[in-house]
C-alpha cells in the first residue's frame, strides 16, 4: 500500500487497518485517553475526561464533505451540526455547546455559504447549544472541493456510555436506516430529479439531531444501555460488526425486521448496493438489556420516534467471534460482513 | 401496478409458508430418492453468477437437506473472458484508444503485464483512456462527442448479444467506435462443466442443473436438451428470486425420484421453448460462432460470438489489428494460487482456496472470481462460504449463550 485511496476514507475495513498503522499503534498507552476518561483506546471520534464533580466533559470532532452540497432533505450546514451532536449523545453526554472550522473554495458562491451556515445555526439555536469558537480559511481554487465542515461537539454527561454490548442484548433502531445513504447516492448518480419519492419529498435524507431521543431516553433508561451508536458511514452493518468485532460477540438480526423504506429497498436493489451499508444520519443503535427492552421501544415509540423496534440479539458463541449474521427475508441464513470500500454501485 | 408489484414481491422473497411447504417437498424427494438409489449426497449446479447471488443473499443453502449441495457454475462472463483480451485492451488504453468498459472488467487484473500495468484501471490512474459505462449505448453517446478512436469491450453472454448485434445492423455505432465482441455462450461451457464432472467424478456427483433464466429467454429452453438426453441429468431454467430457485430444486428433486429427466421452465414468466427468434436471427446475421477460449481452461468448441465479415468496417479486431487467441498461443492464464478455474467450472469452492479472504479480498481480489460482481468468490465473500453458513446454523439451533 504506497497511496491512499478512497477507500481508506468509507470507514470500512481499509480505514481501521489504516488508522490503526498510522495512529493508534504509534501512541502511548496513557496518552489514549485523559485519566479517568474515554480516548482513542475505546471510542474514535468522541472522547470524555472526567470532572471533579464526578461528571464528564464529553467532546466529539469530525469534518464533513458531501456532495452535492444542497441534498433533498439538508445540506452540508446541517450534517456538520448534527453530526457531533449526535456523536456527543451516543456517547451519554448532553450537548452544550461547538466550535466549527469551516474550509471554503475560492470561488464559493456567498449565497451559497450564508445558507449553509444559517441551517448550521438554526440547529443549534434549536438545540439551544452555543457556538463558542471557530476558524475560516478560503483554499485557492482546486485545492479543496467548494466546502469542508468540521465541527468540535461538547457535551456534559453522568455516566458516559462505553460500548459494551453483553451476550443476550437486544437491538434497537429507532428509525428506518439508509434514508440518507440513498439520497446521496442517487443525486450523485444524477438521479435525484427523475425519481418521483425524491421530488415528491417522500424520500430524503434523515438527517437531524437526536437530542429528543437520547435525553430523555438516557435520564429514564440509562441502566438498560450498554452501547449507542448512530449508523452513518458504514451503515448498520458498519456498527453491529465494529461490537461484534471489539466484544468476540455474534450478532444475530431478523432482516426482515430492520426498518427500510420501499424506495430506499428498491433503489438500492436497482443499483446492486446492500441498504445495511448505507449511511443515516438521525437514527440511534443501541444495545439494550433484555429484561427492559421492550420498555425502552414503547417509551422511545412514546418520544415521537413510532418506528423504533428490535432487530436482533447479541449473542455469544465459541467458533463465531466477531460475526454479523442475518436471518434472510425466507428464513436462511448469511453473513453480514463489515463494510469494504466505497459504496460503488453495480455498473452493469 | 406497484401495489400488485409488490405483492408479487411478497410471494417470491417472504412467503415463509411457501417456503417452508416447498422445502418440505423437497426433503420428501429427497428422502425418496435416498431410500430407492442408495445415493445420500448429491450436487446441482446453479449455473449463472445472479443465481448464486440469490443462493447465498437469501441464505438458501442452509434451507437444503445435508445431503443436497449448490454449486455455482460458469455464469459469470467477467471471469471467463482470456487475460489476453484484457492485456490487448490496456495496449489500446494505452495507445491512445479510449476504452469503453463495464466496471468489474475494469478493475479485473491480466495475468501479464502491459508496459507495467495490469488491468484498465491502473492504465487508467496512468493517464490511459478508459471509461466504465453501462451498456453499448451509453458508449455510443459518448463517443459520438469526441469522435477519437474508441472501442468498446463487449463482454458478457447471450443476454448482450441482441443489443450489441441491433446497434451494429442498424449502424447506430459511429465510425470512430468499434466492437470488440468477446461474447461467450453458455452451453458449451456447461457442457463442457458436465464432461469435466463425469470423467473425473466430483465427490458428491453434479445431478442436476438449475440452468440460466436470462440467457434462456433469448435462447429458448431448447438449448438445454443436450444435458437431459446426454448426461441424462435433469435441468430446470430458473427465475432470480428465491422462492423460484427452490421451486426449480423441487422440480429437479422430482425428476431424480420419476427417474426421468428432463429440461423444465420455471421461469415461465419470461422463458419459451424456442427463445426469442428474432433475437436469435439477429445474433447470426452479425456474429459467426468460433472455438473460443475460456480463462484458466482453454479452448471450448463454438463457444464464443466474432463478427462477420459483412461487418468488419465495425469490427475492433480489424480496426485495432487485434490477432485472435489460438489454441497454440493459449496458456494457463490464471493468477498463481487462484482456483478460479475449477471455482468455475464447479470442481472447487472459493473456501478450498487458500487465498480466499487471505490474500484475496473484495478490496484487494486476486483472482477474477474476486473481482466480479458475478464471481463465486466475491458472493461468498459478502455473504458467508456454505461451510461456515452451515456450521452457524447448527450452531444458531443449538445452546448458545444469550437469549
Ligand atoms: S479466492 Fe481469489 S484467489 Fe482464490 S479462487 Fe477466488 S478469486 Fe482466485
Amino acid at each position: 500500500m504506497d497511496y491512499i485511496t478512497l477507500a481508506h476514507g468509507a470507514g470500512g475495513v481499509e480505514m481501521l487497518e489504516l488508522l490503526e498503522k498510522l495512529i493508534f499503534k504509534r501512541v502511548d498507552d496513557k496518552l489514549k485517553r485523559v485519566e479517568g476518561g474515554v480516548g482513542i483506546d475505546i471510542a474514535d471520534d468522541a472522547a470524555a475526561i472526567p470532572l471533579p464533580d464526578g461528571r464528564y466533559v464529553v467532546v466529539s470532532v469530525d469534518s464533513y464533505t458531501v456532495n452535492p452540497i444542497f441534498f433533498p432533505g439538508g445540506d452540508i450546514g446541517v450534517l456538520a451540526a448534527s453530526g457531533s451532536i449526535n456523536d456527543v449523545l451516543m456517547l451519554g453526554g448532553k450537548p452544550i455547546a461547538m466550535l466549527d472550522t469551516i474550509i471554503v473554495e475560492e470561488g464559493f458562491p456567498v449565497k451559497d455559504l450564508e445558507a449553509v451556515i444559517e441551517s448550521m445555526l438554526k440547529v443549534l439555536r434549536e438545540e439551544n447549544v452555543a457556538l463558542i469558537g471557530g476558524d475560516f480559511k478560503v483554499m485557492p481554487r482546486g485545492q479543496v472541493d467548494k466546502i469542508v465542515i468540521s465541527t468540535t461537539a461538547i457535551g456534559i454527561s453522568d455516566n458516559p456510555i462505553i460500548d459494551k454490548p453483553a451476550p443476550g442484548d437486544k437491538i434497537f433502531v429507532s428509525d428506518y436506516v439508509g434514508d440518507h445513504g440513498a439520497v446521496i447516492l442517487l443525486m450523485q448518480m444524477g438521479l435525484g430529479r427523475d425519481i418521483e419519492e425524491i421530488s415528491t419529498g417522500m424520500l430524503r435524507s434523515d438527517v437531524k439531531p437526536l437530542t429528543k431521543l437520547m435525553v430523555p431516553l438516557l435520564s429514564k433508561y440509562r441502566y438498560c444501555v450498554n452501547a449507542a451508536r448512530d449508523p452513518t458511514r458504514g451503515g448498520l452493518a458498519g456498527v453491529l460488526n465494529e461490537w461484534a468485532e471489539k466484544n468476540e460477540l455474534l450478532i444475530y438480526i431478523s432482516e426482515d425486521k430492520v426498518p427500510i423504506r420501499e424506495p430506499v429497498k428498491r433503489y438500492s436493489e436497482m443499483l446492486g448496493i446492500d441498504p445495511l451499508y448505507l449511511a443515516s444520519e438521525g437514527v440511534a443503535v443501541l444495545s439494550l438489556k433484555p429484561e427492559c427492552a421492550d420498555e425502552v421501544v414503547e417509551y422511545a415509540k412514546k418520544l415521537g420516534f413510532g418506528n423504533s423496534r428490535i432487530i436482533g440479539e447479541v449473542k455469544q458463541t465459541d467458533m463465531f467471534k466477531g460475526y454479523v449474521a442475518a436471518e434472510t427475508s425466507i428464513g436462511g441464513l448469511r453473513l453480514v460482513e463489515p463494510p469494504r470500500g466505497e459504496i460503488v454501485p453495480r455498473i452493469c | 401496478m406497484s401495489k400488485l408489484l409488490s405483492e408479487l414481491e411478497n410471494i417470491l422473497r417472504k412467503n415463509r409458508d411457501l417456503v417452508r411447504v416447498i422445502v418440505r417437498k423437497i426433503n420428501d424427494y429427497w428422502f425418496s430418492y435416498m431410500k430407492e438409489t442408495g445415493v445420500d449426497h448429491l450436487k446441482i449446479m446453479d449455473f449463472c453468477g445472479t443465481h448464486e447471488w440469490t443462493i447465498t443473499h437469501y441464505g438458501i443453502r442452509s434451507l437444503l437437506p445435508r445431503g443436497v449441495e449448490l454449486v455455482a457454475g460458469p455464469g459469470c462472463p467477467v471471469c471467463v473472458t482470456p487475460s489476453y483480451y484484457v492485456e490487448e485492451l490496456i495496449r489500446l488504453a494505452l495507445d491512445g484508444v479510449t476504452v469503453y468498459t463495464y466496471g468489474d472488467v475494469y478493475k479485473l487484473r491480466s495475468h501479464r503485464s502491459v508496459k507495467g500495468f495490469y488491468s484498465l484501471s491502473e492504465a487508467h490512474a496512468s493517464g490511459g483512456n478508459v471509461k466504465v459505462v453501462s451498456d453499448l449505448l451509453a458508449a455510443i453517446k459518448d463517443a459520438k462527442l469526441h469522435g477519437k478512436p474508441s472501442v468498446f469491450a463487449g463482454i458478457g453472454f447471450e443476454t448482450v448479444a441482441p443489443g450489441y448485434a441491433q446497434a451494429v445492423i442498424k449502424r447506430l455505432i459511429p465510425g470512430n467506435l468499434k466492437l470488440l465482441s468477446l461474447v461467450k455462450l453458455t452451453p458449451p461451457a456447461m457442457f463442457y462443466a458436465l464432461e469435466v464432472s463425469q470423467e473425473k467424478p466430483t465427490e458428491p456427483p453434479v445431478k442436476g442443473v438449475i440452468a440460466p433464466g436470462h440467457v434462456s429467454t433469448v435462447t429458448g429452453a431448447k438449448a438445454w436438451e443436450p444435458v437431459a438426453e446426454n448426461y441424462g441429468i435433469p435441468v430446470v431454467i430458473s427465475g432470480f428470486e428465491p422462492v423460484d430457485v427452490l421451486v426449480s430444486i423441487m422440480k429437479i428433486m422430482e425428476q431424480l425420484v420419476r427417474g426421468k429427466p428432463s429440461v423444465v421452465i420455471e421461469y415461465v414468466r419470461a422463458v419459451s421453448y424456442h427463445g426469442d427468434v428474432a433475437a436469435q436471427s439477429s445474433i447470426w446475421r452479425v456474429f459467426e460462432s468460433v472455438d473460443d477460449a475460456w480463462r484458466g481452461i482453454g479452448f471450448l468448441p463454438k463457444s464464443g460470438l466474432r463478427m462477420r465479415e459483412d461487418y468488419s468496417d465495425q469490427d475492433a479486431f480489424k480496426e485495432y489489428g487485434i490477432r485472435e487467441l489460438s489454441p497454440v498461443d493459449w496458456g494457463y492464464d490464471m493468477p498463481s494460487g487462484c482456483r478460479c478455474a475449477e471455482v468455475v467450472l464447479g470442481k472447487a469452492y472459493p473456501s478450498q482456496c487458500p487465498l480466499f479472504l487471505r490474500a484475496c479480498t473484495p478490496s484487494s481480489p486476486i483472482g477474477p472470481c474476486m473481482v466480479s460482481a458475478e464471481g463465486t468468490c466475491a458472493i461468498w465473500a459478502k455473504y458467508g462460504s456454505r461451510d461456515l453458513l452451515l456450521k452457524l446454523s447448527i450452531e444458531l439451533k443449538g445452546n448458545i449463550g444469550g437469549a
